[in-house]
């Protein structure tokens, strides 16, 4: 029971680790974190990469790493990056899409399949009148786009999704 | 041929790492050199958006390059800063087509760079990028075909951005496509080596790392003859010899010289 404990109480500071590009959005509801294992007052966290290329990964390990080890029972904590597993945009929360909204970033579409046409509605008025921009946007995972309803830009996370092979 | 599971496993048998190093060798380098002649664009690109895409696409490639450099270290040939800046030309494994120059001029001085060569280039070598990936996907490194699929989760967003402007500029005017069309036959004397699987070809292949010369080269070929209007007649040359042999030019030499610059300046610093 106490362990379980534990497991609830990492979770919970999980849930306040935001990704520094994406305040108010954790990386817990990003789906970035794939294992979390207790060893006496050692945790291991074993997290899934958004895009390899993404510079905050470092500063990510780092956040995680420090507000788990000012647990109190803690004394040690360690984060490693694993390719076993792969992340996709289908592991993002309904909370953080809800959040990315409030940032002026749609949030990926749901069930999307590899090579499908992409349509994404105005994060601000819903609208699905849009118009893409730029596929490539500030950071690997976001791209640039134009509400044509309600005349703002806006930016939507790409899907990334399992390769198919053919 | 039985799944390796760890760089320690990989290790037991000589022959198995040899031919592993090499590919990831050819992996990383190719990476590593298209997007350092990629960051070389940063500020000079057409337009505005396509310096946010191209510049986005650059740094993300140089990730994957970062990745592969990464397995190399397990593997233990050293730290993968090292690996990617202070090897010597002698030692690179990338085809020699990612390391030719942009064009003439000097980013910092009068950059007469080619927007039709970069354009053919990046084209022709996503496909071949995406192309090999998949001969590894399965591959029996296990750490490796992680890394491949995940490679290939990101990829198609940088394929799709230069299939586009081929086809744009094939399809815009006289000049445009006689620009690409020149590019494109320069490209099939000199493409040809990316397609070499190097002095462990056929320990790569018996290990069960990845296909054969031939089939991927076939899967290339048909991929691209999609696209491009006017192919080429003969098969790619290797008119500046075979990167994968250590066989390199003078553009090689002046990229490692730009790139190892600040890495040369302080080799302890901690970024
Ligand atoms: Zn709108």
């Amino acid at each position: 029971m106490e362990e379980k404990k534990r497991f609830i109480a990492i979770e919970a500071v999980l849930r306040t680790v935001d990704d520094p590009e994406l305040p108010t959005v954790s990386v817990f509801d990003l789906g970035m974190i794939h294992e979390v294992v207790i060893t006496g007052n050692h945790v291991a966290i074993q997290m899934v990469p958004t895009f390899i290329g993404c510079p905050a990964l470092d500063f990510i390990e780092r956040d995680v790493k420090q507000a788990v080890e000012a647990m109190d029972w803690v004394e040690s904590c360690s984060v490693a990056f694993t390719f076993e597993e792969k992340w996709s945009t289908d592991n993002i929360t309904d909370v953080a899409k809800e959040r990315l909204k409030k940032h002026g970033i749609s949030p990926p579409p749901e069930n999307y399949q590899p090579g499908e046409e992409w349509t994404v509605d105005c994060p601000f008025c819903g609208s699905d009148y849009t118009s893409m921009e730029n596929v490539f946007g500030p950071t690997a995972c976001r791209s640039i786009l134009y509400c044509i309803a309600c005349k703002n830009p806006f930016e939507a996370m790409k899907p990334v999704v399992e390769y198919v092979y053919e | 041929m039985t799944a390796i599971e760890s760089p320690k496993q990989a290790l037991e048998n000589q022959i198995y790492a040899l031919a592993l190093k090499d590919l990831l060798y050819q992996l990383a380098d190719d990476d590593f050199l298209i997007s350092f002649r990629g960051s070389e664009w940063l500020g000079l690109a057409p337009h505005v958006e396509e310096d946010v895409a191209f510049s986005s696409i650059t740094q993300n490639t140089m990730g994957h390059a970062f990745l592969f450099y990464s397995l190399l270290e397990d593997l233990g040939a050293g730290d993968a800063d090292k690996l990617a800046h202070a090897r010597p030309a002698k030692e690179r494994k990338n085809t020699v087509y990612a390391e030719k120059r942009n064009g003439d001029g000097s980013y910092l001085e009068d950059p007469y760079y080619d927007w039709a060569l970069t354009v053919v280039r990046y084209f022709l070598y996503e496909v071949f990028k995406k192309v090999k990936l998949e001969a590894i996907t399965n591959c029996s490194y296990r750490p490796l075909a992680n890394v491949a699929k995940k490679v290939l989760m990101e990829q198609p967003y940088h394929l799709a951005h230069w299939r586009l402007w081929f086809q744009q500029l094939q399809e815009a005017n006289e000049d445009a496509a006689a620009r690409i069309q020149q590019r494109v036959e320069e490209a099939w004397r000199q493409f040809g080596d990316a397609f070499d699987l190097g002095p462990y070809g056929t320990e790569m292949q018996e290990a069960g790392l990845i296909a054969d010369e031939e089939t991927l080269w076939a899967a290339w070929f048909s991929e691209v003859q999609e696209v491009i209007q006017h192919m080429p007649a003969g098969p790619l040359e290797k008119q500046l010899g075979s990167g994968r042999f250590g066989e390199h030019t003078a553009d090689l030499d002046h990229a490692l010289h730009i790139l190892s610059e600040v890495y040369n300046s302080d080799r302890e610093a901690v970024w």
